[in-house]
């Protein structure tokens, strides 16, 4: 017999939070900006900890809390924090860490417009952030971009899996809109978390205690510089096949397209609505919607630029990911770019009419 | 005696801790890490806590921590050992967890964790080396520096016009609610280190019994920053930093409030 699907109607934010919950986080680090506090507050309402047992902490700032989420996922546990763009900046050197030492966990930013201190409306300026590094050093993170509510809810397990599956950090990018706005929503089945026994076996680098083995040591730190020239070897190996397996998109209409809109998180939603006004005016207009921002589906784009004659990055920032359409088109059709900026959002009316002018002569 | 009969074990008066590894040291000879290291070590191993300890090493002299001690460790941005000690005792509350930090990475660069962490009276323990300089990046101000004491970058000395005051960072956390036990202590003579493994064997069993936050302050010398001999970097620290960093405990109570 089919279990009918409990729906509920909740903000993006609140998703995350019941998804964490849900899929067996152990433990959730944050400090509270506008516009993702829904995360923690949320959290708190719920109290897990008399539930699952998983543990809710507000640290001190947000420096704190990222070096909270390295603790926990050091000793194996699933953890994440949330933030919003200035608060993120905050968190770039955990991130380096997290990243050198291999340890899984979510890192959710719900961006805002800056720079600065900006503003609390929606923004992607921090998709170079995301997906080029951030902190320093050579390193990436599996980042996630989802565009509904119900995306917020799956891609938190998602990330969650994939950050276990390579030991590497991942992160939700999302935005102002996709973190206030409610949808309906089907929440995550309850997964236990998992026991010390299975987190031991699971995670045999874990600090969980010297007990029948060598202790362990989570550290990012090489002296020696061949020493540190092997875990950047390895980190690249470990990148490469994150390249190969786990590129995600979406594609609405692309078949037939002439012209194709590329668009992520809320921007991705705006493009559904160009695509049905420039078909209504004839304009064969697909949507290329990137899942994974990083890796990046460079080879879907390579493969749409032999059959179309030009793309357009459609962004909530001056131009980010336009450079990395132009990187895999290469010179070999135009790649142009709308976008507005600071916390302002594009209509879909005022996206075609640029389509039109800068693509479509 | 025969030389045999010295090595029988009931003749045996002293022994290496098997919670000390057999990796040489990197500290200068005259550090205080190495005496510290190993009353932490035997106080582990005579607690038969191995198993369940898990350390947080700073940046600094004292990065390299988790060479010697044979437990599970982290190495931690600067400063910011408490907040992930935090998250790994929330996380395994059956752990005895601790953090052995510096004055710059407590003091300086930390001070917002090591004072929330404290405040929150998270059930670790704080192990605070004060020699009053930068060991690792050779020689530079502290937080700690006394006044009109000379580093590389108070050349001078410590001017409090200029560069404001040596800052007594256990008395203040012997203020917060959180913490149950605030010490001082020294290692540089007999009597001194007697002690010192005394309080390092409490506050672990304060974080076992989940009483709140210790912190165990070793008020210590940096001869190869001070520029002195081992010996008389002890004399100078008797005479001028007991003086404004003196022994004694600060706080030892139960604490009064603690959370989640």
């Amino acid at each position: 017999m089919k279990v009918m699907e409990e729906i509920k109607l909740m903000k993006g934010n609140e998703a995350i939070a019941h998804a964490a919950i849900r899929c067996g986080c152990d433990g959730y680090f944050g400090y509270p900006i506008t516009p993702q506090s829904e995360v923690m507050e949320t959290l708190m309402q719920e109290k897990p900890w008399e539930t699952t047992g998983m543990v809710v902490l507000q640290a001190e700032s947000e420096v704190a809390a990222i070096n909270m989420v390295y603790g926990g996922a050091g000793c194996g546990k699933k953890v994440l924090t949330s933030s919003s763009s200035p608060g993120v900046s905050l968190k770039q050197e955990g991130i380096s860490y997290i990243a050198c030492a291999e340890l899984p966990c979510l890192i959710v930013n719900v961006m805002r417009g800056g720079p600065g201190l900006g503003t609390i409306q929606p923004s992607q300026a921090d998709y170079f952030q995301a997906v080029k590094g951030g902190g320093h050093g050579d390193y990436k993170l599996i980042v996630l971009a989802p565009s509904s509510v119900q995306e917020m809810a799956d891609f938190t397990v998602l990330a969650l899996d994939l950050a276990f599956k390579y030991n590497t950090p991942s992160m939700l990018l999302a935005d102002g809109i996709v973190g206030q706005m409610m949808e309906k929503v089907v929440l995550p089945p309850f997964v236990p978390r998992r026991t010390e026994e299975e987190i031991r076996q699971q995670c045999p680098w874990a600090t969980t205690g010297k007990v029948n083995r060598k202790s362990n040591v989570i550290t990012s730190l090489a002296l020696q510089a061949e020493e540190m020239e092997e875990t950047n070897l390895r980190l690249q190996r470990k990148y490469a096949q994150i390249v190969e397996n786990e590129v995600r998109f979406e594609e609405v209409q692309c078949d037939d397209a002439d012209y194709i809109l590329v668009a992520f998180g809320s921007c991705a939603r705006v493009g559904e609505k160009v695509v049905e006004l420039a078909r209504n005016e004839g304009i064969k207009l697909g949507l290329l919607r990137p899942i994974t921002l990083w890796p990046f589906p460079t080879k879907e784009i390579q493969r749409l630029a032999k059959q179309v004659k030009g793309f357009m990055s459609l962004e909530l920032s001056a131009g980010q990911m336009v450079e990395d359409v132009r990187l895999a088109v290469n010179g070999t059709v135009p790649v142009e770019f709308y976008g507005r900026q600071g916390g302002v959002v594009p209509l879909a009316e005022e996206t075609l009419a640029a389509l039109k002018e800068k693509l479509v002569k | 005696m025969t030389a045999k009969e010295i090595i029988k074990p009931e003749n045996l008066v002293y022994t290496k801790t098997k919670v000390m590894t057999d990796v040489p040291m990197h500290y200068c000879p005259g550090c205080s890490h190495g005496v510290i290291h190993k009353l932490i070590a035997e106080a582990i191993e005579e607690m038969g806590i191995q198993e369940k300890t898990i350390g947080v090493a700073p940046v600094g002299c004292s990065v390299f921590a988790y060479n010697y001690l044979d437990v599970d460790f982290q190495e931690a941005a600067h400063g910011r050992a408490p907040a992930v000690a935090t998250a790994i005792k929330r996380l395994q509350p059956d752990k005895c967890v601790f953090t052995y930090q510096g004055d710059g990475d407590l003091a300086a660069i930390g001070t917002a964790e090591t004072i929330h962490t404290c405040n929150r009276g998270e059930n670790i323990v704080i192990f605070f080396i004060n020699n009053a300089i930068y060991g690792m990046t050779g020689g530079q101000m502290a937080p700690t520096t006394l006044e009109g004491m000379k580093t590389s970058t108070c050349p001078y000395g410590r001017n409090t016009d200029i560069y404001g005051f040596p800052l007594k960072i256990s008395d203040l956390l012997a203020e917060l609610d959180g913490t149950c036990y605030v010490t001082r202590q020294s290692v540089h003579k007999v009597g001194n280190i007697v002690k010192a493994k005394k309080a390092i064997k409490k506050a672990l069993q304060n974080s076992m019994d989940g009483k709140g936050t210790s912190v165990v302050e070793f008020v210590s010398s940096c001869n190869s920053g001070w520029k002195m001999s081992p010996h008389k970097a002890n004399l100078w620290m008797e005479e001028n930093m007991f003086a404004k960093y003196p022994l004694g405990d600060l706080k030892d109570t139960e604490k009064k409030h603690y959370g989640q």
